[in-house]
């Protein structure tokens, strides 16, 4: 950690962990997404990630140091970032100059981050105790209906309705401002920030579907 | 028009300061913003009380010495302006006003709305300067011909006044604006090119020795900005830094 | 003969620097390390004078009452910056910027150093180049030129309205390179209160740290005063609210002699004055006359109507526009020198034609440039059919792109947009051209003590041309003194460091002391600003524009009257171990009150018209002149350096005559 000492590099350190994580948020969504039309390639693909060796040797734990990475940086920016003003202003008017969502990053992830702690509750945890722990024969079906099931609950939807709202708004912020980090902001920046936009608003949206939809259709089942 | 002021007093850098309230009538619209604070103090002198001391100097926006934190914006509701530009027509009779120094660990406060930004002076000692001998022996002027763009872009750059206000609107009190405006300039022309990496590093170094917070992207610089110095240059600063680094 | 001696080296003129420069004496390197040099002030004189001799080797402490050395007034010059390189092709040369500028100052400057102002005008656009300064340049990359007023080529530097930010930046960074190597020793947020002489000779000064209050001494082998102009005198100028003469005036009661304070040069594009609580006056910049044209209106009936809003400048048809500049000085028009434009605009509005509230406006119109520029971006681009709009549009981007910065201001404070209708615009004070006398090196009266930049009595004679301080301030610190200090300093190598515990000090410290406890201590009836207004009243109205015998007499008399009671009844609240800008104001003034009657008397005493300064009772007759100002070289061609006396009503004066060989004196005609 000694290399991310200064202030540029923990930003562009930031800003990668970041993109890193914006990438696998995509990847998960489009395998999510066939959970709504194709309950067998959702079953083979999960199969897929939860069994192959590449995925769960090296990429899972790429993605949790990402996650934890990305945390606790930001966690240190911020304690670091608020010491910077010693004494408050008695008269502070954010809102004139930024945006909700830039100026309250850490409170979006903290969201994201609380929620992650129910995912990974929900899914991870399980997941592992199934694989390595009963050491259950491999059974590639069996993820459609396990995660359908987890959707049964309006509280649980609820907060996942939550959850990726504020998962919007910091990648709302993060996204686009991630590029400025790492020092790209020139011609293309500008359609790059509307698909940052985009995608903000897109994928998460998409997961709300997602969960929307299985909830509902099985209170039309019942 | 007539005010309530809502005021920071601080005897010294050492003292507590607090907020007091005070009023002035007869306030011309067409007075500038610092004006309005001469009659103030004409007022306070007046009466036997002590002025408030603030910085000020050129009072046409380009010197960077004032540096008033107004109704919770660095300079002011205003736009492109610096206090002393800001104008009385930007208030309505009866409206109280809240003046704050510009905060920041890394800008002490020295008394009332004075502040010290030898931060900025320490960070340009680290490398804002080209290292050329001032002896005139230089080559002839033209014979270095730089675009017209990067010319225009290294005066965009170059036009910042040093006030704070970035630092001082900033949520995190960063400075990167400042330092990216300055780092840009020389980035952008070939006389720069030599020690451009040694630049950045050094002039970041002391920026974080400083103790001003970290950039988040906010913008809230870019636009409180009396000058218009662009997020542009924080982008340059960051690419220059992982330029000289890797 | 004067007892002033110039200096002035043999020979002919053009050889007269490079010859000098030869035979001087130098420091050897080792031995300057063991020199110490105080500068006084930091702009473009004070800066590039500070990082010069630093990095020649001397050990520089830097003053300045502001809190970073980029904060001097020099930041706010505009317009741009001289230099006779000729890139233009238009036929400029050493010799012309030097007829331009001794012509310009209406032949009351010293040849010889107008002439080396010339020579090294050129290297400094090399080394603010080389500094990283962005210069306007063209598509081609080259430097871009602009002209500015009484001269007939292209030869100003710019960078857009900020030339001398941009510079000051220049030289603040140089500065900077030297603080690091440890070489300059800063000194922010300190003024200096007095000089201190040991054995006739300057060795040190006294200064106040603004932020503790606290009185501290500072010795050095040679003492450089770069503290700018006394336009503050006037109260309202287009100078930084904290500009003041008191350095200046502290080495002249010190025995460094005053030269031409009536000297003064009043800018004629200003922002009119809106109202009483006006704190100062912002210049528009004079490029500015390039492309806008000056009027007021023909009918008295259209100005009243102006004046009650009842019509608009931009429904005053062309017929009934009276383009006086055009009018009176075909050949120059727009462009003439800053004097004459000032006095014609002053002409007008006393005639009944000024066109706002106050009486004090002329209208500075861009209408026909934007016409202009749109036409040729038409044909450029080929636009077919291009509407009126699209003119206008384009030519108000290309006046944009040369005075966007300008116009903003404008807008900023007037409230109105320039780009739809006139600017308004008066004459302000905004430049002296008098100050401290020095020699051909720069030198004072006093051994060892030098003073250059606007705060020397220099270059401009008795007016300065647009685009000339910049060069002089940069020339003086860049190129002149540090060669010129040399020459003095070579005598101090076996002296060591100067004590600062001698009876010398102790004495000006005490003085220093008494006069700040004084000011705390008084608790009079008034405010530092009530008697600065009211001295600056007095200057505008009978030492301003244009000035009689009458008035010049009544102003000496009330200036000494308006002292005596500032000395009984001033108040300046607050303590003097803090941080005080009210005392801090409270000695300026005091200097302010002092000067300004000296001001009066060189202004009284020179009964002629020349540049900066108009006298009533001196004008042409007859002929084509008729009106204008009448110089008189039989009785007047002298520098009038004034020695103080105790009082400066009892200054006396010793003139230093000018000699002019390589050039002839004539009439300045624009006509």
């Amino acid at each position: 950690m000694g290399i991310l000492t200064s202030s540029i590099a923990r930003k562009v350190a930031m800003a990668l962990s970041g993109l890193f994580l914006v990438f696998f948020l995509g990847q998960h969504f489009v395998i999510n997404i066939t959970s709504v039309f194709s309950p067998d390639t959702f079953n083979s693909w999960s199969h897929f990630m939860g069994t192959n060796g590449l995925v769960q040797g090296l990429l899972q734990p790429v993605l949790m140091f990402g996650v934890v990475f990305h945390f606790v940086m930001g966690f240190v920016l911020e304690l670091k970032n608020r010491n910077a003003r010693a004494v408050k202003y008695a008269s502070f008017k954010g809102g004139v100059n930024s945006s909700w969502a830039s100026r309250n990053m850490i409170i979006s992830g903290l969201v994201v981050l609380a929620f992650l702690g129910l995912h990974f509750y929900d899914f991870w945890i399980p997941e592992m105790i199934h694989k390595y722990i009963e050491t259950n024969p491999e059974d590639p079906t069996r993820y459609f209906a396990e995660t359908v099931h987890k959707f049964e609950s309006h509280v649980r939807v609820i907060i996942y309705v939550i959850s990726f709202v504020l998962l919007a708004l910091h990648l709302w912020h993060g996204f686009a401002s991630s590029f400025q980090s790492i020092g790209f902001n020139n011609t293309y920046s500008k359609a790059l920030t509307r698909f940052a936009k985009f995608y903000a608003i897109f994928i998460p949206l998409g997961f709300i579907f997602i969960a929307l939809y299985h909830h509902f259709n099985q209170l039309l089942h019942h | 028009m007539n005010l309530t002021l809502k005021i920071w007093r601080q005897k010294d850098a050492g003292s507590k300061g607090q907020m007091v309230d005070y009023k002035v009538t007869e306030i011309s619209e067409h007075m500038s913003f610092l004006e309005m604070m001469d009659v103030l103090n004409e007022q306070l002198i007046n009466s036997g009380e002590e002025p408030v001391a603030f910085d000020h100097d050129c009072r046409e926006g380009i010197c960077g010495m004032c540096s008033m934190f107004i109704n919770g914006e660095a300079h002011g509701p205003d736009r492109g302006v610096t206090t002393c530009q800001l104008h009385m027509r930007m208030f309505k009779d009866g409206n109280t006003i809240t003046i704050e120094p510009f905060r920041a660990k890394a800008f002490p406060v020295i008394k009332d709305l004075v502040v010290d930004r030898t931060s900025f002076e320490r960070i340009q000692h680290a490398g804002g300067f080209i290292s050329v001998n001032t002896s005139g022996n230089t080559q002839d002027a033209n014979s270095i011909p730089i675009s017209k763009e990067a010319a225009d872009e290294a005066m965009d750059a170059a036009t910042c006044i040093g006030c704070g206000a970035c630092v001082a609107t900033c949520k995190n009190s960063s400075a990167m604006l400042f330092v990216g405006a300055k780092v840009s300039q020389y980035a952008l022309l070939p006389q720069g090119q030599v020690e451009a990496s040694e630049r950045v590093l050094n002039m970041v170094e002391q920026m974080d020795k400083e103790g001003f917070g970290n950039c988040t992207n906010t913008g809230a610089c870019e636009i409180e900005c009396p000058k218009g110095i662009s997020l542009e240059n924080i982008a340059r600063m960051n690419r220059e830094y992982l330029k000289a680094s890797l | 003969m004067s007892i002033l001696d110039s200096k002035t080296p043999k020979g002919p003129l053009a050889d007269k620097w490079t010859k000098y420069k030869n035979e001087i004496n130098l420091v050897n390197p080792a031995n300057k390390r063991n020199i110490d040099i105080i500068v006084v002030g930091t702009g473009l004189a004070g800066g590039s004078a500070a990082a010069t001799l630093a990095e020649l080797g001397y050990n520089v402490k830097a003053y300045c009452y502001q809190d970073s050395p980029r904060r001097a007034h020099s930041i706010a010059a505009q317009g741009g910056i001289n230099a006779a390189k000729n890139y233009q092709g238009d036929g400029d040369s050493t010799y012309r910027l030097f007829y331009d500028t001794v012509k310009g100052g209406d032949y009351r400057s010293r040849e010889s150093n107008v002439y080396r102002l010339a020579e090294v005008s050129a290297n400094i656009i090399d080394q603010c180049v080389a500094q990283g300064v962005p210069f306007a340049r063209d598509y081609g990359g080259l430097l871009d030129n602009r002209s500015f007023g009484g001269v007939l080529v292209s030869r100003t530097f710019y960078a857009k309205g900020q030339t001398g930010q941009q510079l000051l930046l220049g030289a603040y960074s140089a500065m900077n390179r030297q603080i690091a190597r440890g070489k300059i020793e800063m000194f922010n947020r300190h003024e200096m209160l007095d000089v201190v002489k040991v054995d006739g000779k300057a060795r040190g000064i006294i200064t106040r740290n603004l932020i503790t209050g606290e009185i501290e001494r500072h010795s050095a082998h040679a003492v450089v005063i770069a503290s700018g102009g006394y336009g503050n005198v006037y109260f309202l100028s287009t100078n930084a609210m904290g500009s003041n003469a008191t350095a200046a005036w502290k080495i002249h009661k010190k025995g460094a002699y005053f030269a031409n304070p009536c000297y003064t040069q009043i800018h004629p594009t200003c922002i009119p004055r809106s109202g009483d609580y006006q704190s100062k006056l912002t210049l528009m910049s004079e490029s500015l006359r390039n492309d806008g044209r000056i009027w007021v209106p023909k009918n008295m009936e259209d100005v009243m109507a102006i004046r009650d809003g009842k019509l608009k400048p931009t429904q005053v048809s062309e017929e009934n526009r009276d383009y006086y500049l055009e009018r009176r000085y075909p050949a120059f028009g727009n462009l003439v020198p800053r004097d004459v434009a000032s006095r014609a605009a002053k002409e007008r509005c006393d005639a009944g034609y000024g066109v706002n509230a106050t009486g004090e406006a002329v209208y500075l119109d861009f209408a026909s440039a934007i016409q202009r520029y749109g036409k040729e971006q038409v044909k450029l681009h080929n636009v077919a059919n291009a509407s009126e709009e699209k003119i206008i549009e384009l030519g108000a981007a290309i006046v944009k792109e040369k005075y966007g910065n300008l116009f903003q201001m404008y807008e900023k404070i007037v409230d109105q947009d320039p780009y739809k209708t006139p600017m308004m615009i008066y004459p302000a004070t905004h430049y002296t051209m008098g100050g401290v006398w020095v020699d051909y090196n720069l030198m004072t009266t006093v051994p060892g003590l030098y003073c250059i930049g606007e705060a020397n009595f220099s270059d401009h004679g008795a007016n300065r041309l647009g685009a000339s301080a910049l060069m002089q301030g940069l020339a003086d610190g860049y190129f002149v003194l540090p060669y010129t200090i040399g020459d003095y300093l070579a005598d101090d190598i076996r002296t060591g460091k100067i004590a600062t515990n001698s009876s010398e000090f102790e004495a000006a410290e005490k003085l220093v002391k008494e006069k700040i406890d004084f000011f705390v201590n008084n608790r009079g009836s008034h405010s530092v600003d009530y008697y600065h207004k009211k001295l600056g009243k007095i200057m505008w109205e009978k030492c301003g524009m244009s000035r009689n015998t009458k008035g010049l007499t009544e102003a000496m008399a009330e200036i000494k009257m308006l002292r005596e009671d500032f000395w009984k009844n001033v108040m300046v609240p607050g303590d003097a171990k803090e941080m005080n800008p009210e005392l801090e104001k409270a000695g300026r003034v005091a200097d302010f009150l002092e000067l300004g009657e000296l001001f009066a008397k060189d202004a009284l005493d020179r009964e002629e018209s020349c540049g900066g300064h108009f006298r009533e009772e001196s004008i042409e007759l007859d002929g084509v002149q008729k009106g204008e100002a009448k110089r008189k070289d039989d009785e007047y061609a002298y520098s009038a350096a004034w020695e103080y006396k105790g009082e400066p009503g009892d200054a006396v004066l010793h003139k230093e005559e000018l000699e002019f060989k390589d050039i002839e004196l004539k009439q300045r005609s624009y006509k």
